[in-house]
């Protein structure tokens, strides 16, 4: 679409964007004055917990939700007063099955193409591309309804690709998925932001999906953009776990003081557990150990682990995941 | 031993584009043409899934047929048949919210309503699907009681069905209002489905007539729009074609298309 070409500068903006929710004469505030801009051929993750106010957000992006103030553009289009543009310039792929399961896969990605208004040969030609690039050739003239829940999530996704849309949004996408299947996935988004420079929003509570795919990482927590940078930076900003178990409390003691010259390192010395936090800590774990060997003070066990999105909130917000209580919000809104 | 693992080296396809993606726009009917294809699939390919709605009006015709009294004026077949085929269209389609319904949990609704269709369109498409079970419907009872006490007026039963199909996409486009407006809670549109379609079916004389009845009920048999349905069935069925009968019936009908259209699109437009 020539959509594509006409847009320099950011694809999404948004200013003040804000949605509340009414539920039992309560307020809920899902987004509180969310300021965005999201550049061309971006691959850019939402993360954060349940109920953060990602798929809400996500929501009124893509016209499912209006609004309570604010504004943003998608495309260059207004999401309230141009939405029929705004759908058009658009692939979406929701929480739930793009493909209803009492039809057949193939039926449904070619009634996509069409309302897409791609003429009935190019539908059919651009169905059976997609699904064979995404291996369901087969599984295509079968009900929606009996196939596994990888096939179906990657039909979903076929679906919001055939009109080869310059910006796309997933809701969750890999939520559900088996690790291989999530792998695949993962790499298809990554191949369509790369090969064809779609831009790409997702949503996810996943750091470590936020991290194999996406450049850049926003953390969204109460309805509002907690951080926003490269997952990289969010990560050495916390730094990897390193912990070593040693023989005697005298050679952890020694190691505790071997660790403590590792660049930005906290070290906690526990009896003959010590823990060490730093940036990069994997890459000078295996040097660590060398070291800690030639000196004689061996290491009987380590464990190096990256952080985690709890950690990240941890960081970001000083409390623990853990003790957020879940709000109703977003389940309730999808 | 070790084992030594290659490299994965991904095997899918590159999705660079080998077929011109070039969308036009689309028009308003080509748009409504592709909502009512996409929902005559799952007839096309299980055509026999049409007949699972029919179960309730044959168990009706089957069980209670046999217990109509003879009467004068032709068998009471000839009366209960066009009644049952009335309450066929009712039935079938009051329950395809149903559908939709189960479109919404799954997600397949939200897909459509971020896609470029029209939400008039979307509406509409889908409530003209109810045309399709109407005709196959009404052609399975003709068909099954023809060989008895029946007389077959083929003209007359095409009427009927022409006379039927605003009231049936009426109904279908309340229905799925109902479901939208229920959301993920099925069993709100079940329950409104169930208290709405009994009294009507009741009021309209479909089972019994209601010459006997009080004038309470005379009264609330006027203000439904499917006794003048039932009334010019049965004329039609038994090959009388009075233009005064044929005019409510069809009006009766009419209203109830337009309105159901007219509520179903608007609430389509606020669906989310």
């Amino acid at each position: 679409m020539e959509i594509n070409k006409q847009i320099s500068g950011p694809v999404i903006r948004t200013a003040g964007l804000t949605r509340h929710f009414t539920r039992n004469k309560q307020t809920i505030e899902a987004v509180r004055g969310l300021d965005l801009e999201v550049g061309a051929g971006e691959l850019v993750a939402f993360l954060g917990p349940n109920g953060a106010g990602k798929s809400t957000t996500l929501r009124m992006l893509t016209t499912l939700l209006e609004p309570t103030s604010g504004t943003a553009t998608v495309a260059g289009f207004d999401v309230v007063r141009e939405r029929a543009a705004v759908r058009r310039s658009i692939g979406y792929v929701g929480q739930g099955n793009a493909a209803g399961h009492q039809f057949r896969g193939r039926d449904e990605v070619m009634a996509q193409a069409r309302a897409h208004g791609l003429s009935r040969r190019d539908a059919r030609a651009r169905t059976e591309e997609l699904l064979e690039a995404f291996d369901l050739t087969e599984h295509a003239d079968r009900p929606v309804a009996q196939l596994s829940g990888g096939q179906r999530r990657r039909l979903d996704v076929a679906i919001g690709l055939v009109q080869e849309p310059p910006i796309l949004f997933l809701d969750e996408p890999s939520t559900g998925l088996d690790p291989q299947n999530r792998v695949n996935l993962q790499d298809q988004v990554r191949r369509l932001n790369a090969d064809l420079g779609t831009t790409i929003v997702l949503t996810t509570h996943y750091l470590e999906e936020a991290d194999a795919l996406a450049g850049r990482v926003i953390v969204i927590d109460h309805g509002q953009v907690i951080a926003d940078d490269s997952a990289s930076a969010l990560k050495s900003a916390l730094g990897d776990l390193v912990a070593l178990d040693f023989a005697s409390t005298d050679a952890a003691r020694a190691a505790a003081e071997r660790a403590d010259r590792v660049a930005g390192a906290q070290v906690v010395l526990t009896g003959t557990h010590v823990e060490l936090r730093a940036a990069f800590g994997r890459d000078a774990a295996p040097g660590l150990v060398a070291d800690l060997a030639a000196a004689g003070t061996p290491a009987t066990r380590i464990e190096v682990v990256g952080p985690t999105l709890d950690d990240v909130f941890l960081h970001l917000t000083g409390r623990s995941l853990r003790e957020t209580p879940s709000t109703p919000t977003e389940g309730a809104a999808a | 031993m070790t084992i030594e693992i290659d490299l994965p080296v991904t095997t899918t396809p590159t999705l660079v584009r080998r077929t011109a993606v070039q969308g036009r726009a689309v028009g308003v009917l080509a748009d409504i043409g592709n909502v009512l294809l996409r929902e005559l699939q799952p007839v096309l390919r299980q055509p026999a899934s049409v007949l699972f709605a029919m179960v309730q009006p044959l168990v009706f015709l089957g069980l209670f047929a046999p217990l109509l009294p003879t009467t004068e004026d032709g068998s009471a077949l000839q009366w209960f048949v066009p009644g049952i085929v009335a309450m066929t269209a009712l039935m079938s389609a009051s329950f395809t919210g149903a559908n939709l319904s189960e479109e919404i949990v799954s997600g397949s609704f939200e897909r459509l309503l971020v896609s470029p269709v029209r939400r008039s369109s979307l509406m509409i498409g889908k409530a003209l699907r109810e045309m399709v079970p109407l005709v196959l419907q009404t052609l399975v009872i003709v068909a099954v009681v023809t060989p008895f006490a029946f007389d077959l007026h083929v003209a007359g039963v095409l009427l009927g069905i022409l006379v039927l199909v605003p009231f049936s996409v009426g109904l279908g486009a309340l229905s799925l209002a109902l479901a939208i407006a229920a959301k993920e809670q099925a069993w709100i549109f079940w329950t409104v489905q169930q208290t709405v379609i009994f009294p009507l079916l009741l009021l309209a004389g479909v089972l019994l007539p209601l010459d006997g009845a009080p004038a309470w009920l005379r009264f609330l048999s006027d203000l439904n729009p499917l006794s003048y349905l039932v009334e010019t069935e049965r004329a039609l069925f038994a090959g009388s074609y009075d233009l005064g009968t044929l005019a409510s019936g069809f009006a009766a009908s009419l209203v109830v298309g337009v309105l159901g259209l007219w509520a179903g699109v608007r609430r389509m437009n606020r669906a989310s």
